[in-house]
């Protein structure tokens, strides 16, 4: 009963947010925009031979996600935080967590699938490996929700500080490098015909204990941010 | 019959007391209305009745029963605070489906939001988006949430702010239904409110006397 309840409070807070975001428009555009300059750069940076563009590619990419997926961040909470509704929610009949994760989901949704989408088009600018595709989709699938959730306990500390989005990079980046070292390990196995499920699966798992852990955290964070 | 109490309760706000050894009661079909000049704690106090900030000390009770911090957040109160938490991208409608629904985990009732705009005349404007909205009309939407939903305690924190006249005066008919229904309302206010079986309770008179300056 309970559980049935918060299931489906969860997909009225989701619903909310997707609703609010998709007629915003502006948000999931401006992450997968940024995504495909800030890969862009690179060949102008290091010079248009294929051979070093395909070394670095996989890095590259997996940078400029995290990069991108933290841009979109500092808004998490901050427009609930600042109208209200971030105290209304926590008076009603669902659990601060079961918000958080709602918020998650809708964030990953609307920012790390378009990137995820995005990604086999940036391989192919990077001249990367054809082997090298799959994993790379594979593994951003499994790291972006990680980046949600990690992300959000970022976002949940930094509610109401000022310049929050520069103490946000510094909290979240750090946090970050385990699912970077092991999205790119993946790529490069698969360029290398090494198999790549023993670092899908470490990606797999990061993500797996993530999920009550950073929803978990960041209520404490909520909870503390609104006293 | 349900009743809301406090007793002894003091309040912190930083390092500053704001008010101590405050207690009050409030009854099924009655209303408490808290004065005070700017400052004095109308605010805090509310907000510690809603459980968004804790009692450095005194305890809540409901029903002679105390309210333990860490239960579940209670669907027996609506909190009305200074910010609106209308959303620009929704519309009307939409806002007020979305907190009517969330209370009653899902089952929507289509009905009582409608009727709840109908309340606070804004049926006419159910499809229009948050973002352009007046304050005042952004209020009646945050009214017409608490409506919508039954709940026994209403605490509103300065309601009639940017309301016009005819506003106020359908504020004070909902209120009026909800007390008549059993429930109870705690309010602080600048402006006259015609309220039935309403008791003050003037939060400056429990605010800490200055310590004693010594003399140098």
């Amino acid at each position: 009963m309970a559980g049935h309840g918060s299931m489906s409070r969860l997909i009225l807070i989701l619903r909310r947010d997707l609703r609010q975001a998709l007629r915003q428009g502006t948000d999931s555009m401006t992450v997968v925009i940024f995504f495909v300059i800030a890969v862009a750069l690179f060949p102008f940076g290091v010079g248009p031979e294929l051979d070093i563009l395909a070394r670095i590619g996989g890095g590259v990419i997996w940078v400029a996600a995290l990069l991108a997926a933290m841009l979109s961040l500092e808004r998490l909470f901050q427009a609930d935080f600042e109208d209200g509704s971030l105290e209304l929610l926590s008076l009603e009949p669902v659990a601060l967590e079961t918000m958080v994760l709602a918020k998650v989901l809708g964030h990953w949704l609307t920012t790390g699938v378009p990137l995820v989408i995005a990604s086999p088009f940036l391989a192919m600018m990077m001249n990367m490996h054809a082997d090298g595709y799959a994993p790379l989709l594979l593994a951003l699938a499994l790291g972006t929700p990680t980046l949600s959730l990690i992300g959000a306990v970022g976002a949940a500390l930094i509610l109401g500080a000022r310049r929050g989005g520069v103490l946000l990079s510094l909290l979240v980046l750090p946090l970050y490098i385990p699912v970077l070292i092991f999205g790119v390990a993946a790529v490069d196995a698969a360029i290398s015909s090494f198999p790549t499920h023993s670092y899908l699966m470490i990606l797999a798992a990061i993500l797996l204990a993530s999920l009550p852990l950073c929803p978990w955290a960041a209520a404490a964070a909520l909870r503390h941010s609104m006293e | 019959m349900a009743s809301f109490a406090g007793d002894r309760l003091t309040c912190f706000r930083g390092e500053r007391l704001v008010f101590q050894g405050l207690g009050f009661t409030v009854e099924s079909g009655c209303a408490l209305v808290l004065t005070g000049p700017n400052g004095s704690g109308k605010s805090s106090l509310l907000r510690l009745m809603a459980g968004l900030l804790p009692a450095a000390a005194g305890n809540l009770t409901w029903n002679g029963l105390p309210i333990d911090g860490v239960e579940e957040p209670c669907p027996r109160i609506h909190y009305v605070g200074h910010a609106d938490a209308v959303k620009p991208m929704l519309t009307v409608v939409e806002n007020v489906s979305f907190w009517a629904q969330l209370r009653s985990g899902g089952n929507s009732d289509d009905e009582k939001v409608n009727a709840a705009l109908r309340t606070f005349d804004m049926a006419s404007l159910a499809d229009m988006p948050g973002r352009f909205l007046s304050a005042g009309q952004k209020r009646r939407v945050n009214l017409a949430r608490i409506v919508a939903t039954p709940a026994d305690l209403w605490l509103l924190d300065e309601p009639t702010t940017a309301l016009d006249q005819d506003s106020i005066r359908r504020l004070e008919t909902a209120i009026t239904t909800h007390q008549s229904a059993g429930g109870m309302v705690i309010v602080s206010t600048h402006t006259d409110l015609d309220l039935a079986n309403a008791t003050g309770l003037a939060v400056d008179k429990f605010m800490p006397t200055p310590w004693p300056v010594m003399a140098a």
